[in-house]
């Protein structure tokens, strides 16, 4: 098979687990659901890495520079503030807890 | 090997996201993710022939420290405006991705069809979120005016740059030449922006989702155009992730996806409604809400966009308990649209400490509200408008509502008699069982309860 054929099959198999997984989701999480797949979204980075470590010419730099700190921004910010939404969904026994 | 290391961070971003389908998990699966994210920059970064370390370091440094602050300081009301840039960022991020690529690439004529493609893709997807992101961003924020912005000749430009993007990307793939590729860049930053600025604000939902898939796409292809697995598997992660939550809020609204994107809902104004206007409303201060929530066995409390407006979900919750330590049962309801974008007033109550067992969504609160004594509208117009349900005319008709006025008493508070964003009477407003409180919801709140106090 041909890379892009591998890709494509990666691609259209990966969006059928996404549907399966994610349509499992109540509404209640769907704020903190977006912004942590925002941030893996930002798998970008990976790309980024790449392209930013090829040491090319300046202009290349510069925009390697800028996509590594615009997907950080994407993953750092994405799954923080994710892990601070979240730490505020409690049970009512996580309250009672808390009170004790 | 390496491969397989990259398909372990797949993994854990799949196992991630399936614990986030429960609030008792959901942390856990957020830090599965982000600890694949940490293994796979790791793992690139050590296996990659890296030459420019000083480039990389800094780039990661700016990021985190201005990701780390936006993440820490936003306030939970600004949370749509957040996801909103961070769409966006990631969009960018893709398409500069693909950009390198093209610089670096001294003979773009030799490109193989399928890199010069995804190359295409990558820019085309990753500028239309940038910029639409940045767009839906200012909405929100109120920097530009959330009603639909349209001018003359608005059609026949969107289609000329359509055409004219399409056009230039053929070029670019057959031609090879570097500056047909940065002329499909700059149209495509213009279709983003030119593609949001006619959306109504109270269509946010909808647009932050779609962007949301948008920026998964746009990864997708970038991993296309490196040939990383990694990439391609989280781009179509959040791809569908985002596309489900689009087509929950299209069906919350009653719309097509087409409909939201093109039609520019919310133009008709406040101006040309009459009629219903003139009817009689009841009345009620404070002291009047205090007694009838006071004296009620089950209130049920339907939050809408003007609570995150008035930052009034803490004198919510304090009402809550007010009327809990009197031994009245206290729920919510949320409308999928309630908010700015999916589950944004669920965010908001739990900010406040509302346990999330109290959080009623759509389907779970409708069977309720004919045994409830007394809802509580607090800032919500168009979700709980009858005539969704009753009136074929309405535009908003056959849209999914709270069926509120099957309670035994409606409470709604609100600035004044002023429609939706639809532009559409309540009726719920005018009948004989809704007491209309006049007020700003987090003072006629704190005023509710100061009264409940008294009694």
């Amino acid at each position: 098979m041909s890379p892009l054929v591998v890709g494509i099959t990666v691609f259209v198999l990966a969006a059928f687990v996404g549907f399966e997984v994610i349509s499992k989701v109540p509404p209640t999480l769907h704020t903190p659901l977006m912004s942590g797949a925002n941030a893996i979204s930002g798998i970008t980075i990976i790309g980024a890495l790449v392209a930013a470590g090829l040491g090319a010419s300046f202009v290349a730099q510069v925009l390697g520079f800028l996509a590594v700190a615009t997907a950080t921004v994407n993953v750092v910010g994405g799954f923080l503030v994710t892990d601070r939404m979240l730490e505020m969904f409690r049970s009512r026994s996580d309250r009672e807890k808390q009170k004790k | 090997m390496t491969s397989i290391l990259y398909l372990g961070a797949a993994v854990c971003f799949i196992l991630g996201l399936k614990r986030l389908g429960s609030p008792g998990t959901a942390r856990s699966g957020n830090r599965l993710a982000a600890f694949g994210m940490l293994a796979a920059i790791v793992l690139t970064l050590v296996t990659e022939n890296v030459v420019n370390w000083g480039t990389i370091v800094a780039g990661l440094a700016v990021g985190s420290v201005i990701g780390a602050w936006a993440a820490v300081r936003v306030q939970m009301t600004a949370m749509p405006q957040m996801v909103a840039i961070f769409n966006g960022l990631g969009g960018i991020a893709s398409a500069l991705v693909a950009a390198t690529e093209i610089v670096v690439d001294t003979d773009l004529s030799h490109l193989p069809a399928e890199t010069a493609i995804s190359i295409i893709f990558s820019i085309l997807i990753g500028s239309i979120t940038f910029t639409g992101s940045f767009v839906a961003f200012a909405k929100l924020q109120g920097i530009l005016p959330g009603r639909p912005l349209k001018f003359p000749g608005q059609q026949a430009i969107n289609v000329l740059v359509g055409i004219g993007v399409v056009a230039v990307s053929i070029w670019a793939a057959l031609a090879g030449v570097a500056n047909a590729y940065w002329v499909v860049a700059g149209l495509s930053l213009l279709i983003g922006v030119l593609g949001v600025v006619p959306i109504g604000g109270a269509d946010m939902p909808v647009v932050i989702s779609l962007l949301n898939s948008f920026s998964g796409l746009a990864a997708a292809a970038a991993g296309f155009v490196i040939q990383s697995n990694p990439l391609i598997i989280g781009g179509a992660l959040v791809g569908a992730a985002g596309l489900i939550l689009t087509f929950q809020m299209t069906e919350a609204m009653n719309r097509s996806l087409a409909n939201v994107l093109f039609s520019g809902f919310g133009t008709e104004g406040g101006g040309s409604v009459a009629g219903m206007s003139d009817l009689p409303v009841k009345r009620a201060t404070p002291d009047d809400a205090a007694i009838t929530l006071g004296y009620a066995d089950s209130v049920m409390i339907v939050p809408g966009y003007g609570l995150a407006v008035a930052q009034a979900q803490h004198a919510v919750r304090k009402l809550a308990d007010a009327l809990e330590s009197r031994g009245t049962r206290v729920q919510y309801a949320i409308h999928p649209v309630a908010g700015r974008m999916p589950g944004h007033m669920n965010v908001l109550l739990a900010e406040a400490d509302v346990p999330y067992e109290q959080l009623l969504d759509l389907e779970q609160a409708d069977p309720q509200f004919a045994q409830t004594d007394v809802v509580l509208v607090l800032g919500a117009n168009d979700v709980v408008n009858p005539s969704a349900r009753d009136d074929p005319g309405s535009p908003i008709y056959g849209m999914p509502i709270l069926n509120v006025d099957r309670a035994g008493t409606v409470i709604v508070v609100k600035r004044s008699l002023s429609p939706g964003f639809a532009g559409i009477d309540n009726p719920l407003f005018y009948e004989d069982k809704t007491l209309m409180l006049f007020a700003d919801a987090r003072d006629g709140l704190e005023k509710t309860i100061a009264a409940l106090k008294d009694l």
